[in-house]
């Protein structure tokens, strides 16, 4: 698709011979491809618009090098772009408190069990002791699924199958991880829509009422357009603190990336890569942009 | 769309409506460029007519149910049973739910059904479908984790035809389509099921997630490739996103699409509704 791109917008810029520099005018064909490839990669339409109207800003007036294409010029702009977009930096999770309080939340299927286990995992490597706390009570098996997790992970998880409460189970796991002297309680939850209002307080009666210093929102790289409503809503209700990116294990351009960040303007801290209880890494954003242009 | 003419302000808006559906490039304009073309040749159209034309034609684009229409929850005639219906799709898109609630109207009809527990790999998976079957009151046949997927399918299968059951459906474990050996693996359920049962599986679900973008293309491509996909079921669609790349997929593979989640219950589940969905891509 890097090819793609670049040679498209050669093709684009064919008329530009004897011209010097971008201008207003040989760039606007090239700024339409380079918004259908955004598109194509799932980043939302509008955030696409943006981009781009901010990728020309950048590009007018420079001056068309020799050594390179007009084209591929302008897939640098546009990675670069995209790359300080997602954020520069790598940030950590804070872990603050006794025992620190991981929050997951996210939609159903999203990955968020299976972060669950990863990062406790990771912590667990780190030294630290840490409980995971099973705040599903809808899904069939959930508990069931975190309990096998845990074990895998050598991870003791809290559970109260007859309970309905989520957010009395997860103060009871807190109430216990302080108890044995846990370092990191990590709370999974239900996965909900953001239109469903009693879904969606409940999440936010549990964030209420544990205090975690940590809220991750979890989402599935394969999103489309509609992850800018969702991660809005989930934000606009807790607030979260970073994203976590999961099934990167497969060939989605992962276009959700770039327009979470554009509209909620919260750190990605992990990507998740697979199955397995290892496949989880922090965030790499020029990955990511070189990802979402195919190169 | 609130002009008298068709201009580009409409057709841009259009172009909206369709792309923050899901619909995807190549689709849109493919839909764009025809509607230029029918307001070419008549000039005074007015935006009534453009919404019908537009629902026409996006509408036309998704594909008939190449056996017979079925309007209700029904296993096509003349079929000899166990009619076998293996679900396939990437992870957590909602297979084993919508073998939960499909196992439920398929009962309610009157059907004798049966589930085959083949996802043996995810965390407690076996649990799930197992606790599906308690619900709906649906006997699982089930070899517990980590054990043959194929050996349970096959299982299934051989249980179904000997007891007189009408339906078998096999749940598969979630993988990602771009991963060759669990593709294989699915090919491989396939196969051992036609060993028992010649003409099975009678049908091949592809489950999409609704909120999934353009990798869904890739997903019906590879799983096509993998196992023949014969029908498809849209998920999650109780939310805001529009599952509008279905429309592009089921042009392109002509594989209709023959069910909609819209929660996480068992009543959660509908026949697709062509216009109906249609619609929902215009609804503010
Ligand atoms: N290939 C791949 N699969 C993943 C990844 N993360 C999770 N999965 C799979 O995706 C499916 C859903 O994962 P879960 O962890 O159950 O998702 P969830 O968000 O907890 O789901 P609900 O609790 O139902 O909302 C399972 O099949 C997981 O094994 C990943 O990074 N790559
Ligand atoms: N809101 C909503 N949630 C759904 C729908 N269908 C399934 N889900 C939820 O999505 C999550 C994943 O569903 P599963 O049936 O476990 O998905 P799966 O494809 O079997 O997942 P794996 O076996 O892990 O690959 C669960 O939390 C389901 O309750 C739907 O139509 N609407
Ligand atoms: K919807
Ligand atoms: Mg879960
Ligand atoms: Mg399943």
């Amino acid at each position: 698709m890097f090819d793609n791109l670049s040679t498209k917008l050669d093709k684009a810029f064919k008329n530009l011979k004897g011209q010097g520099s971008i201008t207003e005018i040989n760039v606007a064909t090239t700024v339409k491809e380079i918004r259908r490839a955004l598109i194509d990669a799932d980043v939302n339409f509008k955030v696409a618009k943006e981009v781009t109207d901010e990728i020309k800003n950048k590009s007018l007036g420079q001056d068309i090098l020799i050594s390179v294409s007009p084209g591929q010029m302008l897939v640098k702009i546009t990675q670069d772009e995209l790359t300080s977009l997602m954020g520069g930096t790598q940030e950590n999770i804070v872990l603050e408190g006794n025992p620190a309080v991981i929050l997951i939340a996210g939609l159903q299927g999203s990955g968020k069990t299976t972060f669950t286990g990863k990062l406790a995992s990771r912590l667990k490597k780190e030294g630290k002791s840490v409980m995971l706390a099973a705040c599903d009570i809808y899904r069939p098996a959930a508990i069931d699924q975190l309990k096998v997790l845990g074990e895998q992970v050598g991870v003791e998880v809290y559970a109260e199958p007859e309970n309905k409460n989520a957010v009395e189970i997860a103060q009871k796991a807190i109430a216990e991880a302080k108890a044995q002297n846990k370092k990191v309680v990590i709370v999974d939850t239900a996965g909900r829509l953001a239109v469903d209002e009693q879904m969606m307080n409940e999440i936010a009666a549990v964030k209420d009422a544990i205090q975690p210093s940590e809220t991750l929102f979890v989402v599935d790289s394969m999103t489309g357009q509609d992850a800018v409503n969702t991660a809005k809503t989930f934000n606009d209700r807790l607030d979260f603190d970073g994203v976590v990116l999961t099934k990167l294990d497969g060939d989605t351009r992962g276009g959700a990336a770039i327009s979470i960040r554009k509209v909620v303007e919260k750190p990605i801290k992990f990507i998740s890569y697979g199955e397995k209880m290892d496949a989880l890494d922090v965030f790499y954003p020029e990955r990511m942009a070189q990802r979402v242009l195919g190169m | 769309v609130g002009k008298s003419t068709v201009d580009d302000d409409v057709l841009d808006e259009l172009e909206e409506i369709l792309i923050t559906s899901d619909v995807g490039v190549d689709t849109t304009l493919k839909v764009i460029r025809r509607i230029e073309e029918r307001v070419a040749r008549d000039k005074y159209m007015g935006t009534d007519e453009l919404d019908v034309i537009l629902r026409e034609e996006v509408a036309g684009l998704l594909a008939e149910n190449q056996t017979e229409q079925l309007s209700d929850f029904e296993i096509p005639g003349g079929v000899k049973k166990p009619y076998v219906i293996l679900v396939v799709g990437v992870n957590g898109v909602g297979k084993t739910t919508t073998i939960g609630k499909l196992s439920a109207q398929f009962k309610n009809k009157g059907y004798k059904v049966l589930l085959g527990a083949a996802d043996t790999f995810r965390a407690a998976a076996v649990d799930q479908i197992k606790l599906w079957g308690e619900r709906t009151g649906v006997p699982v046949v089930a070899h517990g984790m980590n054990t043959d997927p194929s050996a349970v399918a096959f299982d299934a299968a051989k249980k179904a035809a000997e007891e007189g059951y009408d339906i078998v459906m096999i749940d598969t474990a979630g993988r990602l389509h771009n991963k060759v050996n669990l593709m294989n693996e699915l090919t491989k359920i396939k196969r051992v099921i036609q060993k028992f049962i010649p003409e099975a599986p009678h049908d091949v679900m592809l489950v999409l997630d609704g909120s999934t973008g353009q990798n869904a293309v890739m997903q019906a491509r590879e799983f096509t490739k993998a196992t023949q996909v014969s029908s498809l079921a849209i998920t999650k669609l109780d939310g805001t996103a529009k599952g509008g790349v279905v429309i592009g997929i089921s042009d392109e593979f002509k594989i209709p699409v023959r069910y909609i989640g819209v929660g996480e219950q068992i009543e959660d589940l509908q026949i697709f509704n062509k216009d109906e969905f249609v619609d929902s891509l215009f609804k503010k």
